[in-house]
């Protein structure tokens, strides 16, 4: 385990140290100290490491990580694991807006609440959400699951493409071309598997329900041609 | 940008600290607004007893001190970098009245019972050392480092906003109808010294209050009159209310432990605070007003 205390060290240094591994190094585990809300802590991580940040973390915490397991014994303010690739991100206190925004792949857990935005544009992460998500969660989502344990806020799943949207709670509204769908046994197994990745043992995939896109917004409609 | 700061202390524990605290927010908060910065710090009431905060522009202190009338009634001024703070048992009417006619070359910042309150241009970590933040006790501030867009990097365009006793205003974002506010509140008898759209914020909640609403009701209402981007944080004589307009693009986050409740647009700003990394920390919800003291 080797430890990394931002009070000493730079925060390029840490990222620096953290993305340029050896890759015959035999440390794959690392503790980030005193992050005192520091912006871009460990983005562009592309190695299979294990690192845990003790502390609050600022802007864009994780971003384009790719196979790194990053977990974040705090909050984290905007965008964590933006545009990620692969790995996990694992943030044990509240995410604020854009939690996840364009991520491809890999999975995002948050324990806490999302607020805003949370899963914008996202391209095929799964991301977990304990508590519960601001308005506009998946705005623009395009492909990937976003599983919300809590409630939803207003418009949810706006303008979405097909990222598929399980919620446990009450969800304020439903965004344009959002609409609730019928649950099926591979649905039900999705939210299985998601739920047993992220250590959920207290709720069953009964109880959440799906939203996606009505798909009304693919194709222009020759009735809206006065619009124009 | 911008950066925006606020600590209301809920017990006594730190009430010598809060000038120390306050500055290290604001410095921390450099990034976001590297062109101003400005805070407005509550202290002790003293019975009968009126603060005004004035920028003395190009005066110079003792030219102030000199042409001050022999009327006004038990005269202290401290000289805080290019401000002064003028202390005197006469009431506000006649102190205002006075500056005008008389000291027309000097800009009053704010008066009241309790509110210091100090604006510069340069950079904030400057600022709070000019200003002696540090060496400031009190129950609660608020402060404000400011990137400037929509008005020029003037003292004038700086934050915070004081429009009426004991009242201020910080924000992060942007107002789009503030022109048309603007005409209505003239109408109405406010007046303006800049061309800023927080300063037709402040002036449109201390109308309001100043009709009798309470503060709370006051913001609860701007979310349909004030149209635009906005963080707020309104200060009064008791405490501070926040408020984030529904879309939510300026970012807040608040700490609260028993003893403070701590609000800035980033957690750095509070990463030096006592305890903080125990408190309750969350994310102001959009539309909704927090309220402490008040």
């Amino acid at each position: 385990m080797k430890k990394l205390d931002l009070k000493k060290t730079k925060l390029s240094e840490v990222n620096a140290a953290l993305q340029n591994l050896n890759k015959k190094s035999i440390d794959k585990d690392f503790t980030v100290m005193n992050p005192e809300g520091c912006h871009a802590l460990c983005v562009g991580l592309v190695n299979k490491i294990n690192v845990t940040i003790n502390g609050h973390v600022g802007y864009y915490c994780a971003g384009m990580n790719q196979n790194a397991n990053i977990i974040i014994k705090g909050n984290v303010s905007t965008g964590v694991a933006e545009n990620m690739m692969s790995g996990t991100v694992h943030v044990k206190g509240n995410a604020s807006q854009s939690a996840g925004a364009t991520a491809h792949g890999g999975l995002l857990i948050i324990d806490g609440n999302a607020s805003s935005r949370c899963g914008i544009s996202m391209k095929g992460v799964n991301i977990v959400v304990k508590g519960s998500v601001g308005h506009m969660s998946a705005f623009m989502a395009q492909s990937g699951t976003l599983l919300v344990c809590g409630d939803a806020g207003d418009a949810l799943g706006d303008s979405l493409y097909e990222t598929e949207i399980y919620v446990k709670g009450k969800v304020k509204s439903l965004g344009v071309d959002c609409i609730e769908k019928p649950m099926k046994s591979k649905h039900l197994k999705k939210v299985s598997v998601l739920l047993k990745e992220s250590k959920i043992s207290k709720f069953k995939p009964e109880q959440f329900k799906r939203y996606g896109s009505e798909r009304k917004l693919y194709n222009f409609n020759v009735d809206n041609v006065s619009e124009y | 940008m911008c950066g925006i700061v606020g600590l209301y202390l809920k017990t006594k524990k730190y009430e010598k600290s809060l000038g120390t605290f306050l500055s290290g927010m604001l410095d921390s908060m450099e990034n976001r607004g590297p062109d101003s910065a400005g805070f407005a710090i509550y202290t002790k009431e003293e019975k009968s007893k009126y603060k005004y905060s004035i920028c003395l522009n190009k005066l110079t202190d003792a030219e102030f001190k000199k042409r001050l009338s022999k009327d006004l009634k038990k005269v202290k001024v401290k000289k805080f970098s290019d401000h002064v703070v003028l202390e005197t048992t006469d009431k506000p009417k006649k102190v205002l009245k006075f500056l005008k006619e008389k000291l027309g070359e000097v800009s009053l910042v704010g008066y009241g019972k309790c509110i210091n309150i100090f604006k510069q241009t340069g950079r904030p970590s400057d600022i709070v050392k000019n200003f002696s933040l540090s060496s400031f006790s009190g129950s609660h501030g608020i402060g404000h480092t400011r990137m400037a867009t929509e008005s020029a990097i003037t003292t004038e365009g700086s934050h915070p906003y004081s429009t009426a006793e004991d009242e201020c205003l910080v924000h992060n974002g942007s107002l789009s109808n503030h022109n048309n506010i603007r005409r209505v509140l003239v109408k109405k008898g406010e007046i303006f010294s800049s061309e800023n759209d927080t300063e037709v914020a402040a002036g449109y909640i201390s109308s309001q209050i100043s009709s009798g609403q309470d503060l709370e009701s006051t913001l609860k209402e701007s979310l349909k009159n004030l149209d635009g981007f906005y963080t707020f944080i309104a200060g009064t004589k008791k405490g501070f209310a926040l408020l984030r307009d529904e879309i939510a693009c300026k970012p807040a986050v608040i700490a609260e432990t028993k003893d403070y409740v701590a609000i800035a647009s980033e957690f750095q700003a509070m990463a030096h605070l006592p305890g903080v990394n125990q408190a309750n920390i969350f994310e102001p919800e959009p539309g909704i007003v927090y309220s402490w003291g008040n």
